[in-house]
């Protein structure tokens, strides 16, 4: 019987629901289409290329791929059942996850090898084709990952690659002038700047060739703003001219790394070491004990317990979630999962966080002019290339649920930003927190040890990852850069896992020497980094394929996912290759680590394609010299639109609503409850708390070992609104980090930091100005708290040019994120207010009227005006209050606690009724506050270092001699009326009235 | 000790918290991948207790549970049917469950018969939510009085602690008549209630769990192996008095099953 293609149709019996076209559905009606689907019908579509007997297919069709109590079987293409009819396919090459597992139920049912393609088929009723066209574009395909079909597809063979024949190709480097140069880094993607450019011009001068192209893109890899980081580790001149007083003046002198030039300008060698590694390395020399790994390994590393260290790594995938957030969300997740596996000799991961910024999705038109139906007159016009505000936070989330829960990773710990800069480039973060035995948290390569990669195969896909989200974003990216995408494939990573684990704790002992992950730049990356210091020998044609047709080159920087690279020594091949074989995870030998002379020395089919020498890849990046200055505040980036005079609020009552509905602040019980948090049986504080399981939770606190009863507490802190003073901003994110942790429970002495800064291009000076200002913020941060940042990643050109040329950059965007120990989780508390006759009590910073980069100014204020100033923290009071918390709640003095962050007091004390279903009567009148604010300022003020915390009146004596000295003052009695009230009637409003607001912005 | 086998595969991912679960009612644990047992079936036989773990099992690919259900009927479910004649208790919490009932070995035969020795075509399925997504929280779950199941039976599962945490995509039982839903109510088969009112699944009956004729083979979407202590709770910091004293609900449920299991080694 001849091979050919079958197809086989599979969709929900007569009479049973289709969740899915209900779903495709309510999303097409999001759309304002002048005529939306009314109903949607979907079915599963399996290509199936092999020899099989018709009665086979039958087989499959009836016992492997439908269910038969739900569904129905149809083998061809049953006829269109509506009035328009769209197919989504894979396109050739992209990742198609369940079509492996299919190949392998197919090769155990029949024995049959066979290759299967996966598909959806839509058949839209009450709508034309054009539209079911517009349709597909916007909610049920993406055009870089997908080919619309609007017929049944059923094709009479798969496209398949065609077989390699080796060509070495070099490029001529050394007679191109300046110009040139420029122009071949951007036309080849390797976005190098002129001086690196010249550098390798210089070194290939130096020997009379010309480097191979696979020699200058390993140099582009290693060299890229995503690999090496130099930007944050160049020698920058900084200037300021602060001519507000409100913003705070650096104390530079006498900090390691900076000099203060004649001209009153700074020079910082290397910013990243001279602040953030200056503070860790200060805090462990003056005592600090806990941190045996920082900055050196995949993620930070600190001690748990007397055995255990737990390790944090917080990873951006911005570029990538921009043009396809599905995947990129997910494959986002699945990198900083391979960054714990590939921590010391494995972490195990065992939480996982993510944190989401968007532009607003309701300022946006989701369809072209002519369609739209009932829509706001402030909308805008997306511009050309950007996707959906609302379709990239769906998606984003979608990718993190399905990779993190098919991991078994808890997803426990978030926040999403909006900003409509962000619509061209949103931002992805993903972090992993993995557990360890303290004697496995580090490992070398030694000679002689083999090059192993365990995981998934090469394949074309994500190729110039590195460099892509080294550069900027424009409106043809989506285009150019399709191939940089990936879709992932969880099973694969958590094969790998599996093996990797067994492989770790092998009876006789861990069975390789040391393990990375491979992420960007692939191989290139992953291998020039473990063998810097030993050399590493490579054949490139052992790594295992997806398909035929990749050149060397393209196998050695493809970033394709779900790989990792051991290096594993000969005597411990077959255990692991047997361990391997067990859970279905291909590994391959690569190559050997050691060479004479350390070099990097490639080959493919015994010829050797490349050779480099390491130090000059590791060590030949030319220093640069940057411009920094700061004069603030600018205003950039998109106007924000002006409010109608009709918006401003006429009561307490009207803006606490609006507030509780600002997305920022709006529940995200939408998103968290996609999320397995519960996975792995250690969760302790969940993100949602109260009794009806609605509290906004300051932190997560999860059991990294189930036996003992010491926990970890995890949160993060983002103060965005504060971008007109980065120091400011990141001073607000520090603080408010620590007191999420705080606030469940977590020792304020055991508290270790993460910093993500996503910034636009710090070619501009008046950018890595704001980028010099957090990074000494958090060295000031770090010292006043005592908690030493671990790890960090940077992520500089996040800006997008749209077609007309505008550029939209984004704000200065700094993530914290935080672990603290938890001694004894008996001792946790949650946000949602206990019991009626407790009182509320405020502890921190006095209230002022800063409202500078608060929500309420977002809301009702002139934001360009920015004429109130920004709330800083006061370092030498923020981390007092938080011991002083930290005692009170570890001392059983406190019933609920909650942060005052977004929003305010008012705001957080709502939440605090709204998680517990109680009622609250409020008198700010004793508020400690400085110099008398309005009460809406009192309100609405969004000082930092506050904490709400909810005391029995017995314990009222003890609690303030407790706090001694501190800002405090009792501010409100809950109680059972289920109603929020202000003393002398300035606010009298239902719970439930707060409840609805809160819940129902993003209730999508 | 009673000895418990976990059985993992690609994708399974609650097998240690399992394993723990089986481990703090008295039993110990034993891993064994998929593909040791599909080579050789035998290694069923010595076990006292079966514990089929929740997770993505090869991604959840066509649809929750199926790839591994195809693999165990070919080749484990005759193993599987002999455990559960000579007393094996088995629990299969979420995917463990879809695996179990598209493998054939829920609900299983009528309780005068014999397990047939070809995997019977399935009559219940785990269907997408009716909400069309992903759903992680805690519900109120109640036992049915006249429940069989050796798992549940007799666990007082009346006051507002008796939650279990339920996280899946595919958990809406569907039987495929009304008639066999009287059927399994009648004959004592029905495990485990959702609270009224706290179905997160839109599930038929507000069904959480079955069991088989015999009582001993357990399907569920909650996750009892989630709540062994207290504190895992999402009320615990508001819980006091009666209701948390002794086992949660999940472990209690791990105690009853061990205890069977220690019984019928002792006989």
């Amino acid at each position: 019987m001849p091979s050919s293609v079958h197809r086989i149709e599979v969709r929900p019996q007569p009479g049973h629901p289709d969740p899915r076209g209900a779903a495709a559905c309510r999303d097409a009606a999001s759309l304002g289409l002048s005529s939306p689907p009314s109903r949607i019908d979907t079915a599963a579509v399996y290509l199936i290329h092999g020899d099989l007997s018709e009665q086979h297919v039958r087989q499959l069709a009836e016992e492997l791929l439908a269910d038969p109590v739900l569904e129905t079987a149809t083998i061809g293409a049953a006829p269109p059942t509506a009035d328009a009819l769209i197919e989504v396919h894979p396109l050739p090459g992209v990742m198609d996850p369940d079509a492996e597992a299919v190949e392998l139920a197919i090769l155990a049912m029949l024995g049959a090898h066979v290759e299967v393609r996966t598909a959806r088929r839509y058949d839209l009723h009450g709508t034309d084709a054009s539209t079911a066209r517009l349709v597909a574009e916007r909610c049920l395909a993406n055009t870089v990952i997908h080919s619309i079909y609007e017929q049944p597809y059923h094709p009479e063979a798969f496209v398949t690659g065609s077989p390699y024949h080796l060509r070495i190709v070099s490029v001529p480097l050394s007679d191109l002038d300046d110009v040139a140069l420029v122009k071949l880094s951007r036309k080849a993607h390797l976005f190098l700047s002129l001086d690196e450019m010249k550098a390798i011009q210089a070194e290939f001068g130096r020997t009379g060739s010309d480097p191979r192209e696979i020699e200058l893109e390993t140099i582009a890899q290693t060299w890229s703003e995503h690999c090496v980081h130099k930007t944050l580790k160049s020698t920058i001149r900084y200037q300021e001219q602060i001519t507000d007083a409100q913003s705070p003046r650096i104390p530079i002198r006498g900090r390691s790394g900076h000099e203060i030039n004649p001209d009153g300008s700074i020079t910082i060698h290397n910013l990243f070491k001279s602040t953030i590694v200056a503070a860790t390395e200060q805090l462990i020399a003056d005592g600090i004990d806990w941190c045996p790994s920082v900055f050196v390994d995949n993620a930070g590393v600190i001690a748990f317990d007397d055995d255990h260290a737990v390790c944090f790594k917080v990873e951006t995938h911005n570029h990538p979630s921009a043009i396809e957030p599905y995947g990129g969300a997910a494959t986002g997740v699945g990198g900083c999962i391979r960054d714990i596996i590939g921590t010391g000799l494995a972490a195990k991961p065992i939480a996982a966080t993510d944190v989401f910024c968007v532009a607003y999705p309701d300022h946006w038109r989701r369809s072209p002019r002519r369609a739209r139906r009932g829509l706001s007159s402030e909308q805008r016009d997306l511009p050309d290339g950007c996707l959906h505000p609302r379709r990239i936070l769906t998606e984003v989330v979608a990718g993190v649920r399905d990779y993190g829960n098919r991991m078994g990773i808890p997803t426990l710990s978030g926040a999403v930003w909006f900003d409509d800069d962000y619509v061209g480039n949103p931002l992805v973060f993903c972090g992993c927190i993995g557990v360890m035995q303290r004697k496995k948290i580090s490992g070398d390569p030694q000679p002689g040890d083999r090059i192993v990669v365990i995981g998934g195969r090469t394949g074309r896909d994500g190729i110039h990852g590195a460099t892509f989200s080294s550069a900027q974003l424009t409106d043809t990216h989506a285009d150019e850069f399709s191939h940089a995408v990936q879709i992932g494939n969880a099973v694969t990573e958590k094969k790998l896992l599996d093996a990797i684990l067994e492989a770790r704790d092998h009876p006789q002992g861990c069975l390789f020497h040391a393990i990375t992950d491979c992420g960007a730049g692939g191989f290139s990356s992953a291998v020039g980094e473990m063998g810097r210091h030993l050399g590493a020998e490579v054949h490139l044609d052992r790594a295992p394929l997806k398909y035929e047709g990749l050149s060397p080159t393209e196998i050695w920087i493809s970033e394709a996912q779900e790989r990792m690279v051991l290096a594993v020594p000969p005597r411990n091949l077959d255990q692991l290759r047997a361990i391997c074989n067990l859970h279905e995870a291909e590994m391959c030998e690569l190559g050997q680590f050691g060479t004479d002379g350390q070099e990097l020395i490639l080959r493919y089919e015994g010829r050797e394609v490349g050779r480099l020498s390491m130090n000059f890849l590791h060590e030949g990046l030319p220093q640069l010299t940057r411009e920094a200055t700061w004069n603030p505040p600018a205003s950039r980036g998109l106007d924000s639109p002006p409010l109608a005079a009709g918006d401003r609020p006429n009561s307490i009552a009207d803006t606490l609503l609006r507030l509780l509905a600002h997305p920022n602040i709006a529940s995200k019980r939408w998103i968290i409850r996609q999320y397995d948090h519960e996975v792995q049986g250690g969760s302790i504080i969940k993100p949602l708390v109260g009794p009806a399981g609605e509290g906004p939770s300051d932190a997560a606190v999860i059991l990294p070992l189930l036996d003992s009863t010491r926990g970890l507490a995890i949160a993060n802190g983002l103060a965005t609104g504060l971008r007109d003073d980065p120091y400011v901003m990141a001073l607000a994110a520090i603080d408010e980090c620590v007191r999420n942790l705080v606030c469940v429970g977590a020792d304020p002495s055991r508290i270790a930091l993460l910093d993500n800064f996503c910034w636009p291009s710090c070619d501009d000076p008046r950018n890595l100005g704001a980028l010099v200002r957090a990074a000494e913020a958090c060295y000031d941060g770090a010292l006043a708290y005592r908690a030493p940042f671990i790890s960090g990643k940077d992520s500089l050109n996040n800006q997008f040019t749209t077609s007309d040329g505008k550029t939209i950059e984004i704000p200065p965007t700094l993530l914290i994120s935080g672990i603290g120990i938890v001694p004894d989780v008996s001792r946790c508390v949650t946000m949602d207010a206990k019991k009626s006759g407790n009182l509320l009590m405020v502890v921190g910073s006095p209230t002022t009227s800063a409202m500078g980069g608060s929500h309420f100014e977002m809301l009702f204020g002139d934001r360009e005006a920015r004429h109130s100033p920004l709330p800083a923290v006061d370092l030498n009071v923020a981390p007092r209050i938080a011991r002083s918390v930290a005692g009170l709640i570890n001392d059983g003095l406190v019933s609920s606690a909650h942060d005052c962050s977004e929003g305010g007091l008012l705001v957080a004390a709502a939440e605090m009724t709204i998680a517990s279903r109680l009622g609250l009567q409020l008198d700010l009148a004793d508020l400690p506050a400085e110099d008398d604010p309005p009460l809406e300022h009192r309100c609405f003020c969004e000082q930092p270092a506050r904490y709400l915390l909810e005391i029995r009146g017995d314990d009222l004596a003890e609690v303030s001699s407790r706090l001694h000295d501190l800002p405090a003052a009792v501010i409100g009695t809950f109680n059972s009326s289920f109603r929020l009230t202000l003393a002398e009637d300035q606010l009298d409003v239902s719970v439930k009235e707060l409840q609805a607001a809160w819940l129902g912005t993003l209730d999508w | 000790m009673p000895s418990a086998l976990i059985i993992t595969t690609a994708g399974i991912n609650c097998d240690r918290e399992l394993a723990y679960a089986f481990e703090l009612a008295g039993a110990s644990a034993e891993f064994i991948h998929l593909n040791r047992l599909l080579a050789s079936p035998q290694l069923i036989d010595r076990f006292e207790l079966i514990g089929l773990p929740g997770g993505f099992s090869y991604g959840d690919a066509i649809a929750a549970g199926r790839i591994a259900a195809v693999l165990m009927r070919r080749r484990l479910y005759r193993a599987l049917a002999c455990a559960i004649e000579r007393g094996v208790p088995i629990i299969a919490p979420c995917n463990g469950f879809q695996v179990a009932v598209q493998m054939g070995i829920l609900p299983g035969p009528a309780g005068d018969e014999p397990w047939p020795s070809t995997p019977p075509r399935p009559t219940i399925a785990l269907a997408h939510n009716d909400t069309g997504r992903f759903v992680d929280r805690w519900c109120g779950v109640v036992v049915p009085p006249e429940t069989r199941c050796v798992w549940t039976h007799g666990l007082t599962a009346d006051d507002p602690s008796a939650m279990l945490p339920v996280a899946h995509g595919e958990g809406q039982f569907v039987t495929s008549s009304p008639r066999s839903l009287g059927w399994l109510e009648r004959s004592g088969q029905i495990a485990l209630r959702y609270r009224p009112g706290d179905n997160p699944n839109g599930s038929v009956g507000d069904v959480a769990g079955v069991c088989d004729a015999s009582g001993l083979v357990l399907g569920l979407m909650p996750h009892p192996e989630r709540f062994t202590r207290w504190n895992q709770h999402p009320q615990w910091t508001r819980l006091h008095g009666p209701s948390v004293t002794g086992h949660p609900l999940g472990l209690a449920m791990f105690h009853q099953a061990v205890a069977w299991a220690a019984q019928a080694a002792a006989v």
